[in-house]
């Protein structure tokens, strides 16, 4: 008898189990014995999408490190050389670099998925944590990542960015200094941000799997934000979910390759074709498109250190959300009112983006300040008012009362 | 699980879904080739490192018994106008006791230039024979310092622990007095 | 046998037409509003599009327009001569055109740099030793390198043909500073280069008639090529692999549907 209980005909199998069972491992977590809502979405297949983006970066990344040379004199240059003359050069460059935004896009669905369903309520609060915290590392590995080529918008977005440290009282001059490795952004700056830029998707990929185990103690949500009840509402991971994901990755992969095939500049900025100058600074310093709501929030406070306070508060106000969200009921799909708002978050967002992207100049200065203001009084004000005040819809006793329900059947008695 | 979902169906059903997993397993791998091979292949010499593959070397300012060191692919290449003594004590020499048998006329494509990739066969020292100054080994040709191996003025190992001759590389003559490398 | 995500279906449509939308939109003709109130029209160029390719033709006569009326102040480090194969060069020919060009080597044995004549591997000459030296000789403007300048620009190539063709007089005659022009693209319509093209600026090797549009298509023609060599392999490519991928994904639908299926 094998200790994890995994039977197999193949005695290759039989022996590697018997050592290391990593068979009744795998079998127990993504395999037959894991157990799903039976009803999940393909809103659900961000996740595995997500740790997917994830390993193509690092893959791409490693294979452009073999070529890429992190000095100022040599670093644009060198990623032409990739671009031009090293064997299939362009498309691991292109891949790498619209890899980055296929992964904050998935990433973003997966979070909009968590705070409409309400993932993040008991016993999932961990779950959401160690979600932001891989995101707030994702965010700064996409920062240095698009410093590295070493364009003009590398390295204005990076003195500028930077430059925010100095807004910290009393030390601040002192902090950015030590950032920087001198007196400006510089080679120092760039080979520190390649070393850390190289190891943090690393760490990523371990909180990846704290997240994950997090994930497999209490399972998934569901669209119903009902728990699993009884072996009635779940079905095995595999072979549903794991060939569900499968086909989304095929989509996936086809969204992915329409950027990288056919538009491998749009979700770029053309000024980072021109080698940096530290002496001339381009007309509109823009990040890149998945950080512009958080600058449009940096750029609406008129004070430097207010600004840096709101950009931070606007990622950390999300770990509270958890408790600011009052409501005992998981699911927007029985919150009528939290499922309005809701969508205005998501348009106050996408506004945000927008402002991002403009000069901070005329209206813009007032559309991203109300947006802003808006943004803070969703997570303060509204979700608790809401969840206090909402009469929600009633929700279904179980996944497989609802599934009854809909198909006009009475409803599953217990021990059936 | 004894039984996969999806094995509930007609007996009929069998081999359409096989076809179906069969194609899909198919596509997958084309798919999965087509990744594979631009990671292996990338590493492969870029295209200004191939620019750089053959190089050209004019050989009329050389006089006779000079040498010259040109660098091809990264190494040096000694190319030699040898004198009409270095070519015939490179001809004369008694083949079957040489280490490496090899005839001179089997190493050169006109007799007066001898071309020679210039890295000892042992370890990859490069020999000392070049400058008028430098120690030539006892036939003349080249002496590696390193551990002690001798060539003849056809770059032949005569002494010494190298185990081949030096190597000859692939070259032209595009014309009576340029020669292309690689 | 009912099946309890519907919504997935509906989504995923509304999905894939948002994509469709968005590709659509992209790909739109049209006159573009760019920087600071110049517009400029998009155009047709053979390499646009899912089976674009570059024609050999306009890229030698590009070519030939760089060589003859931009390389006196506009430099193309990022291109090899060995690359001039790529537009249509034999290898000798691309030879003989590096060997028009003096290329710096060295320091020989004396320690001194010298000249010699251009290889296939060399790159093409930059007009000026550094920027201070082009700036010097330029009052003070530098004329940047043109390797990269169609993806260095918001508009492309769109934008650079604009603004070869786009010299005007300045509107109510207003007075420009010394030395600049009034340029209809260019951002702020002040621009440090004078108008560098003019009818039969170029005797075309193959006969076309070298009007000031035809020198500026095929020069933004080329620098387009000069900026993104690979993108006839990244076409080429791309629809092989979109169509494996593709029927990979109806494939892995057809999996799924089946798999799914067998709930109830």
């Amino acid at each position: 008898m094998q200790p994890g209980g995994f039977q197999s005909s193949s005695k290759i199998v039989q022996w590697i189990e018997y050592r290391l069972p990593i068979f009744s491992f795998l079998d127990h977590s993504v395999g037959t014995q894991y157990p799903s809502p039976k009803n999940l979405s393909y809103l659900w297949n961000f996740g595995s999408l997500a740790g997917i983006a994830l390993v193509i970066q690092i893959v791409t990344g490693i294979v452009l490190a073999m070529h890429y040379v992190p000095h100022g004199d040599m670093a644009f240059d060198s990623v032409e050389r990739i671009m031009r003359d090293v064997n299939y050069g362009w498309l691991i460059r292109y891949i790498h670099a619209n890899g980055s935004s296929m992964f904050f896009a998935v990433v973003y669905i997966h979070i909009f998925r968590g705070l409409y369903y309400g993932s993040y309520k008991f016993p999932r609060e961990l779950l959401w944590w160690l979600g932001l915290v891989i995101f707030i590392l994702m965010m700064m590995t996409a920062f240095m990542g698009y410093v590295l080529p070493w364009g003009q918008m590398s390295y204005w977005a990076a003195t500028v960015i930077t430059n925010l440290f100095t807004a910290i009282p009393w030390a601040g001059e002192a902090i950015t200094e030590w950032l920087w490795g001198g007196f400006v952004v510089g080679t120092p700056t760039l080979t520190r941000f390649y070393s850390l830029h190289y190891l943090i998707p690393f760490v990523i990929f371990g909180i990846v799997f704290v997240h994950i185990w997090a994930l497999h103690v209490h399972k998934s949500n569901n669209p119903l934000g009902v728990e699993m009840k009884t072996p009635k509402d779940s079905i095995a991971f595999h072979p549903y979910y794991t060939v569900k994901d499968m086909f989304g990755l095929g989509v996936f992969l086809v969204v992915f390759g329409f950027w990288v095939f056919y538009f491998p500049n749009y979700l770029g900025h053309p000024d980072n074709y021109i080698p940096a100058n530290p002496l001339q600074t381009p007309p509109h310093i823009v990040p890149e498109w998945y950080l512009l709501p958080f600058y449009a929030i940096l750029r609406a406070i008129p004070s430097k250190l207010g600004g840096v306070i709101a950009m931070v508060a606007s990622l950390g106000i999300l770990f509270l959300v958890p408790w600011l969200d009052t409501s005992r009921v998981r699911s927007a799909t029985f919150r009528p009112i939290f499922k309005q708002f809701y969508w205005l978050l998501v348009a106050d967002v996408l506004v945000l983006g927008y402002v991002g992207a403009q000069p901070a100049e005329g209206i813009f200065v007032h559309i991203g300040r109300i947006a802003t203001a808006y943004y803070f009084v969703h997570f303060i004000l509204v979700l608790p008012l809401v969840g206090w005040l909402e009469r929600p819809k009633p929700v279904p006793d179980s996944i497989a009362a609802a599934e009854a329900a809909k198909q006009g059947r009475p409803a599953p008695q217990a021990g059936e | 699980m004894a039984t996969m979902a999806g094995d509930r169906g007609h007996a009929g059903d069998g081999s359409r879904r096989d076809f179906l997993y069969v194609a899909t397993g198919t596509a997958a791998a084309v798919g999965a080739a087509l990744t594979v091979w631009p990671l292996i292949d990338q590493m492969n010499p870029a295209g200004d490192v191939l620019a750089l593959a053959s190089t050209e070397v004019d050989l009329s300012p050389i006089e006779v018994g000079q040498s010259i060191t040109v660098v091809w692919r990264g190494r040096p290449v000694f190319v030699r106008r040898r004198t009409a003594g270095e070519i015939s004590a490179a001809a004369e020499a008694v083949v079957s006791d040489l280490p490496d048998p090899q005839t001179d006329s089997d190493r050169v494509q006109q007799t007066e230039w001898l071309v020679l990739v210039g890295v000892c066969t042992h370890l990859g020292c490069i020999p000392l024979g070049q400058k008028g100054t430098d120690p030539r080994g006892d036939w003349g040709g080249w002496f590696c310092p390193c551990h002690g191996s001798h060539y003849d003025t056809s770059g032949r190992v005569r002494k010494g622990p190298a185990p081949e001759n030096l190597a000859v590389p692939p070259y032209e003559f595009v014309t009576e007095t340029t020669i292309k490398i690689g | 046998m009912g099946r309890i995500n519907t919504m997935g279906t509906g989504r995923r449509l509304v999905a894939g037409l948002a994509a469709v939308g968005l590709a659509v939109w992209i790909s739109a003709t049209g006159p573009v509003i760019a920087a600071e109130g110049t517009s400029y029209e998009k155009r047709d160029w053979s390499f646009y599009g899912i089976f674009g390719t570059y024609e050999r033709a306009p890229l030698q006569r590009g070519f030939q327009v760089y060589v003859e009326v931009c390389a006196a102040c506009h430099g193309l480090k990022r291109i090899a001569f060995r690359n001039l194969v790529d537009i249509g060069f034999s290898d000798a020919e691309a030879k003989a055109i590096a060997a028009e060009y003096e290329v710096e080597d060295g320091p020989d044995q004396e320690g001194e740099m010298f000249t010699r004549p251009g290889r296939l591997s060399d790159y093409f000459v930059p007009p000026f030793a550094n920027d201070n030296a082009a700036r010097a000789s330029n009052n003070g403007a530098l004329p940047p390198d043109l390797s990269l300048i169609t993806k260095a620009r918001g508009g492309g190539p769109d934008y650079v043909y604009a603004l070869l063709v786009g010299y005007a007089e300045p509107p109510g005659g207003e007075e420009l500073p010394d030395g600049m022009s009034y340029n209809l693209a260019f951002p702020g319509h002040q621009i440090a280069m004078p108008p560098p093209l003019w009818a039969d600026a170029v005797e075309y090797a193959d006969g076309t008639s070298a009007t000031v549009p035809q020198l500026a298509e095929d020069l933004s023609y080329f620098l387009a090529w000069t900026a993104e060599p690979k993108l006839e392999e990244r076409k080429r490519l791309g629809l092989k692999v979109m169509i494996v991928m593709i029927i990979l994904a109806g494939l892995l639908y057809a999996v799924k549907r089946r798999i799914w299926a067998g709930l109830h």
